[in-house]
């Protein structure tokens, strides 16, 4: 159990982290990352990477959809836009990756804003659905684009890193795994400041908020700016992961499956995110091993995988939205408060 | 005529808020026609009149959620009449809300610490890293909240709780300290004590009492607590049916023939004279 | 400039157009009645093409008696959905719901999928293909008739809303549902209705459409269409989703003739984006009042 915490000061009352077992657990954490690559096999390593791209984006798209309530289905158009920004800087003007990483961040901010003008004049579904119209249109230019390489896309070189070349997952990981560290510590923080708290004042009442001196439209597209530079960041680190960037990488499914990611996460939440993302990289994965382990006895399992993995995923939306709206960060907190109540209250 | 005195003096200090000839309309509805009236610095406002009569479009105007269709709000020499809501509120012109609008996302603490936002500075790139500036604003901000705020309306064991769980009352004082936190110059209460028993209504009025003698802030508010209104107010505008029939020192608004016919069945006959006349 | 041809081409879009604009109703009748914003509403009408394929290619049935018992069948999807998913979903925010059937689309088409696999298939003839003649300009017969056949659904579909019991019920939860239930009439119930007549009218569509087009697990695609013909119409209004459907199907035949076929959906959504900003809420939408 947890016995009451003592805080002698605003500053520890205000930390992300409050308790001395809090660090401790962070601790352990940050030492299992280090670890895993030299005890975890290459899946597992790739698995890693691919998960921890899912979270930064899903972590942008919370700032966005759970905590500033704009629904948007343009996040993996966003990807879109920071994976090609990446793969031109790469194969055309060679700038070290670091920088290619903030100015795919930096452009694909950009493009939200254009994109998110509509939140001026339209809210909720309606704006929903202005996202899918930016994300078509993104599309057809990724398409039709020359410099995007038309629909055979782009093929680029690997990320350098003082003269090693990033080729691998188990290198790319230690690129991977701190930038995304970065960028979900950089939510967090967001929201212990004014920034994070107006866009949470506009998500629950953004009549009074205007009223209560918070700007609506430059709040708006100040989260729509940060949500598409994360995605943008977490598009570039896509480019350098797969190397190769086409139209069909970034369909408009995947943009329902970052919205996904967060409501089965817990939306508004930065576990959330990070718990979403996490479990819905990996699902059908999950899925993939039982239809490996179905095939002695199921003749063609691996044609049922596809159809499968599409009825899961609808059925994961539809049974987190219905029993458990608060997502997975829910069912966290409330194992955690078992525990800090044991063994006095079962 | 200490009366008469008592106000060409009142008149000669320049008014914080000034409010002249407005109206307002919703399509063929027109809410206000021709509201004037001043609010002095350092004075209890309150504005009253039987429902409908156009007191929550008035402070909505005022804010800035309506925009008047003539006449100006002139604020501290300034006129505001143009202006967006967020730069109003900059200036010093915090509200409550009559139906309390408190972010139920955020606990009591947050949702206090969010009427400073016009005032502070944080970027987006001091609130990613949340150091320097972005911390020590926090800091600052955080001991002045519980210092001032927090302690003076007695709310410190709910700084922690999430909003959507309190009481009402207790909800009406959140927004109160939320309101305080803006920096107000003038304090907008709509209806700070409607719903409250007695004892409540008693807590409310020594804390609106207090903000205008320790804090030095202007207060104008909505209230359909007479007994308060006349207790506790300097001045007194009555309005009906989006115009002013009276205004004036609480015992002169008390007596005038305009305001009792308005509260008494006439002013219900004359409404009904009204409808049947619209059908 | 090829008069002949624009006239065939906007003919064709025009009769592509009243599809939409018969999906169109069946996804405002939802809209109206229940405030959901359906998107499942493609998949909706793919499976109505998939049970008619069943139902004629497996079953054996004549095409005459597979169309009424997919509509039937439409119906009874319709009610499912609405009492098991739909209705615990009562008072959560707009965008739970409309994420709610983002998922039931994804399960409707895993499940088309898994049973009638991946590939697309060809409905059996049944729609009369002498070619049809508007003065010079030729129409194909299947989306002539299919025009005709949505014209007389859509009629039926207004006359129905305008004068029957139900119909009156669901305007009235429409404009204000507590009002309704006060007065004796079972919102719950009327729910269920739109949902039961919504479904039928798309599952009805599936089978035109797939006769047109043929019909595949990907054919919920459609519902986008529909999603752009109902927002540019304005979700809650009847006649918006008729004018809305007739545009984007014009809009479309043209883009897709005379700029290229991947210029189709890159046309329609800018206009949505230009419509959005010019009226956000359609052409005939009923705008929100905001309150504090």
């Amino acid at each position: 159990m947890r016995i009451g915490t003592l805080k002698l000061s605003y500053a520890a009352d205000e930390a992300l982290f409050d308790t001395r077992v809090q660090w401790i657990w962070l601790g352990l954490l940050t030492l299992a990352l280090a670890l895993f690559p030299f005890v975890a096999g290459p899946y597992w390593i790739y698995m890693a990477c691919l998960v921890a791209i899912n979270v930064a984006s899903a972590t942008g798209l919370n700032i966005l959809t759970g905590y500033t309530g704009l629904v948007s289905l343009g996040q993996a158009a966003f990807m879109g836009v920071g994976a090609y920004t990446v793969a031109v800087l790469e194969t055309r003007v060679g700038t070290p990756f670091v920088i290619n990483l903030l100015l795919a961040g930096g452009l694909t901010a950009a493009v939200g804003v254009v994109f998110g003008i509509p939140s001026l004049r339209v809210k909720g579904l309606y704006l929903a659905i202005a996202t899918i119209a930016a994300s078509m249109i993104l599309h057809f230019l990724f398409a039709h684009w020359e410099l995007t390489g038309g629909t055979r896309g782009l093929s680029m070189p690997p990320a350098n890193l003082f003269g090693i070349a990033l080729d691998q997952p188990q290198k790319l990981y230690w690129l991977i795994i701190p930038v995304t560290a970065l960028m979900v510590l950089g939510a967090a923080n967001l929201f212990r400041t004014r920034v994070g708290r107006a866009f949470i004042a506009i998500r629950d009442r953004d009549i009074s908020a205007e009223v209560l001196g918070i700007p609506l439209l430059q709040t708006k597209l100040t989260s729509f700016a940060l949500s598409s530079f994360y995605a943008g960041v977490a598009g570039g680190m896509w480019a350098y992961f797969f190397r190769v960037v086409t139209p069909e990488s970034f369909p408009l499914i995947n943009s329902i499956f970052y919205l996904a990611a967060i409501i089965v996460g817990g939306m508004g939440t930065i576990l959330g995110g990070i718990l979403g993302a996490t479990f819905m990289t990996l699902v059908p994965e999950f899925l993939k091993l039982v239809v490996g382990w179905l095939t002695p006895w199921v003749p063609d399992a691996l044609s049922l995988l596809a159809p499968i993995r599409t009825i899961v995923f609808g059925a994961l939306i539809v049974g987190f939205l219905i029993f458990e709206p608060q997502g997975l960060a829910e069912i966290w907190q409330r194992i955690r408060r078992f525990f800090h109540l044991w063994p006095f209250r079962t | 005529m200490s009366d008469g005195l008592n106000r060409s003096s009142r008149e000669t200090a320049a008014p914080i808020l000034k409010v002249d000839a407005l109206s307002l309309s919703f399509g063929g509805l027109r809410a206000l026609s021709g509201v004037s009236f001043d609010v002095q610095d350092g004075s209890i406002t309150a504005l009253i009149g039987p429902n409908g009569a156009g007191k929550t479009s008035m402070f909505n105007a005022i804010s800035g959620f309506y925009r008047p269709s003539q006449g100006h709000i002139v604020f501290d020499g300034q006129d505001i009449s143009r202006e967006r809501p967020p730069a109003r509120a900059k200036r010093g012109l915090a509200r409550t809300f009559q139906n309390i609008a408190l972010f139920r996302g955020m606990t009591v603490l947050d949702n206090i610490k969010l009427g400073r936002h016009a005032h502070l500075k944080t970027n987006v790139f001091d609130a990613l890293f949340y150091r320097g500036r972005a911390q020590r604003e926090e800091m600052e901000l955080r001991a002045e909240v519980e210092e001032r705020i927090i302690d003076f309306l007695e709310i410190q064991h709910i700084r922690h709780a999430p909003v959507g769980a309190l009481p009402y009352g207790l909800q009406k004082r959140v927004e109160l300290a939320r309101a305080l936190a803006m920096r107000p110059r003038i304090l907008m209460l709509d209806e700070p004590v409607a719903g409250m028993n007695r004892e409540e209504t008693e807590d409310m009025a020594r804390f609106i009492l207090d903000v205008k003698e320790e804090w030095g802030i202007t207060i104008l508010m909505v209230e359909h607590d007479m007994g308060m209104v006349m207790d506790i107010s300097d001045h007194v505008v009555v309005l009906n049916f989006g115009q002013v029939i009276a205004q004036g020192r609480p015992s002169d608004v008390q007596n005038d023939p305009a305001v009792i016919s308005a509260y008494l069945g006439s002013g219900d006959l004359a409404q009904r004279i009204r409808k049947t006349e619209a059908a | 400039m090829d008069w002949l041809y624009l006239a065939e081409v906007a003919l064709a879009g025009l009769g592509a157009g009243a599809l939409y604009a018969l999906t169109g109703v069946a996804f405002v009748l939802i809209y109206k009645a229940t405030r959901v914003v359906n998107l499942a509403i493609g998949e909706i009408l793919m499976i109505g093409g998939y049970v008619f394929f069943g139902l004629v290619a497996g079953a054996g049935l004549s095409v005459w008696a597979a169309i009424p018992l997919t509509i039937l069948a439409g119906a009874v999807l319709g009610v499912l959905v609405e009492r098991t998913l739909i209705r615990p979903m009562l008072g959560e925010s707009p965008i739970s719901v409309f994420m709610v059937t983002i998922g039931l689309g994804s399960i409707l088409a895993g499940i088309v999928e898994l049973v009638w696999g991946a590939d697309p298939l060809r409905l059996p003839e049944f729609i009369p293909n002498t070619p049809i003649f508007l003065g010079e300009a030729y129409l194909a017969p299947k989306v002539a008739y299919g025009a005709l056949v949505a014209a007389l659904l859509i009629a039926g579909a207004v006359v129905a809303l305008r004068f029957s019991r139900g119909g009156v019920a669901l305007r009235a939860t429409a404009r204000d549902q507590g009002a309704a239930y006060s007065m004796g009439i079972d919102v719950g119930r009327v729910f269920s209705l739109s949902w039961m007549a919504a479904c039928a009218t798309a599952a009805g569509a599936g089978v035109i459409v797939g006769a047109i087009g043929g019909i595949s697990p990907t054919m919920g695609i459609f519902g986008l269409s529909v999603l752009v013909v109902v927002i540019v119409g304005g979700l809650d209004s009847m006649a918006g989703a008729l004018v809305g459907g007739l545009l984007i199907g014009l809009v479309e035949a043209l883009a897709g003739s005379f700029l290229g076929g991947e210029f189709k959906l890159l046309a329609t959504f800018s206009l949505l984006i230009i419509i959005l900003m010019i009226r956000p809420y359609g052409i005939f939408g009923s705008h929100e009042i905001e309150r504090l």
